[in-house]
């Protein structure tokens, strides 16, 4: 007990390896809630003009570039959309900016869905009425069906983003230090490898069990505030 | 005020209009009766055109409504509707469903339409009811209210899509008082129903529908009391 206290002052505390590892951790975070906006952004988009192209010809051949959009992002790992944006499409820019809008693009395109079928979880009367009061799409949408799709959404989007913090642990591949980059160059320069890779291992699980509590709070919330 | 002109509307390869002419006129009070599958809530729902004809014109107050150049939100506002499903919305309460389209579209006042809501909720007896959420409210006092919450947009005519269908039985008689009593106002109305005393008492005029067309039209008695074509005896001696 007392070698592997030991072990553990040494590896983070005498090393100076501590900060590196919260740097590592500030990095996760804020490529997390960075592509989480961009994502909620996007998929917002997409589940609107889908939403609304299904009776609207007009909007058809923008639903059209949408669904190219999710099957493509969807059928592309993730490390390998991050590779190609930080070597072929955004070759000046620094990893974490890179890696903030590799991760939103495709999360948006998960997000998509989950937003869509919040909307469609809405009884088409409820836009039928407002329609019928002379409410465009839009007014339709902001003050009858988004209200009431938002708590099918919000859940949904709680563990999208409990799925993007874990991805982003492949951010390391465009040199960018986030947690698990963090702990595995610890691992490297200490020769201490069970210490680093538990530190790690454990922040996302203490993170991932905070946000699923905070969820099921907010799901709580949700269903009380609920007066039909 | 409104006369349909060979109207048409197909889903898929079904015809469910198959060119229907109509004139509704102020202070009519209109019912389309009909068997089920006989297009009587797709021709209602042309007339705001919440379905789009695929054929034929709208023409509402000397607009068509069916050109691509009309401000149809602006023609909606002059045609209340009222749903079978009531169709209220669930996250706002009573008085809020009533005065949230006066109130975002007509740039009415808040308070100025909150008396007007009040008003309206005191002449069908639910004015107790304003605070309250719809899903705490029975069928009948929901489709009350949905009746109050269109005419808060002082239409000039009122649709009716099969308003007392999803009631249960004893609460059929307080939406059709209701009713009765905005026909008795002046209110133009066109009905979609079932309830062939509703048809016979308030109506000054009937239309029967079936297979896409207008197989009958006349006064509740020529309608009733002396059926012209076969299709219409029959299905009279079915609901009646």
């Amino acid at each position: 007990m007392n070698a592997w206290l030991q072990k553990l002052h040494e590896t983070f505390i005498e090393s100076g390896y501590l900060d590196f590892m919260f740097e590592g951790l500030k990095n996760t975070v804020l490529i997390t809630l960075g592509a989480l906006a961009i994502g909620i952004v996007i998929g917002s988009l997409i589940a609107i003009i889908k939403y609304f192209a299904e009776d609207t010809p007009a909007l058809k051949p923008a639903a059209v570039v949408c669904d190219v959009y999710v099957t493509v992002i969807r059928g592309i790992p993730v490390v390998v959309l991050l590779l190609i944006f930080f070597f072929v499409i955004m070759t000046a820019a620094d990893g974490i900016p890179v890696a903030i809008i590799t991760f939103g693009i495709n999360s948006g395109a998960y997000m998509a869905e989950l937003i869509r079928s919040g909307l469609g979880a809405v009884d088409k009367g409820q836009l039928e009425a407002a329609r019928s009061l002379g409410m465009s799409k839009t007014q339709a949408m902001r003050k009858v069906i988004f209200p009431q799709a938002i708590r099918y959404i919000l859940p949904a989007i709680g563990n999208e983003m409990i799925a993007l913090l874990k991805e982003t642990s492949v951010a390391g591949y465009v040199a960018v230090v986030d947690l698990t980059r963090a702990g595995n160059l610890v691992r490297n320069n200490t020769h201490d490898a069970f210490n680093p890779l538990m530190v790690v291992a454990l922040t996302y699980l203490l993170i991932v069990v905070l946000l699923s509590r905070l969820l099921k709070i907010l799901e709580r919330r949700l269903k009380r505030n609920d007066k039909r | 005020m409104i006369s349909v002109k060979g109207l048409v509307k197909k889903f898929g390869d079904l015809e469910v209009l198959r060119g229907i002419d109509a004139e509704i006129n102020k202070g009519d009070v209109i019912c389309v009766i009909g068997p089920s599958g006989s297009g009587k809530s797709t021709f209602l729902r042309c007339l705001n055109l919440l379905e789009k004809p695929d054929g034929g014109h709208i023409i509402f107050e000397g607009d068509d409504l069916t050109s691509k150049k009309i401000d149809l939100n602006a023609h909606r506002q002059k045609i209340g509707m009222v749903f079978q499903q009531f169709n209220l919305f669930p996250h706002m309460t009573v008085l809020d469903n009533l005065t949230c389209a006066p109130i975002m579209l007509k740039k009415i006042p808040k308070a100025e339409a909150e008396a007007k809501a009040i008003d309206l909720l005191s002449r069908v007896g639910l004015a107790d009811r304003a605070g309250s959420y719809p899903g705490k409210l029975s069928g009948g006092q929901k489709q009350r209210v949905a009746i109050c919450r269109a005419l808060c947009m002082e239409p000039d005519v009122m649709l009716f899509d099969e308003p007392t269908s999803a009631l249960d039985p004893e609460m059929v008689g307080e939406v059709l008082e209701v009713m009765k009593a905005l026909a008795k106002a002046g209110m133009t109305m066109v009905v979609v129903t079932h309830e062939m005393g509703f048809a016979r008492e308030v109506s000054n005029r009937v239309l029967f529908l079936d297979e896409g067309v207008i197989m009958e039209e006349g006064t509740p008695e020529d309608i009733f009391d002396a059926p012209k074509c076969e299709r219409l005896r029959s299905f009279l001696s079915k609901v009646l």
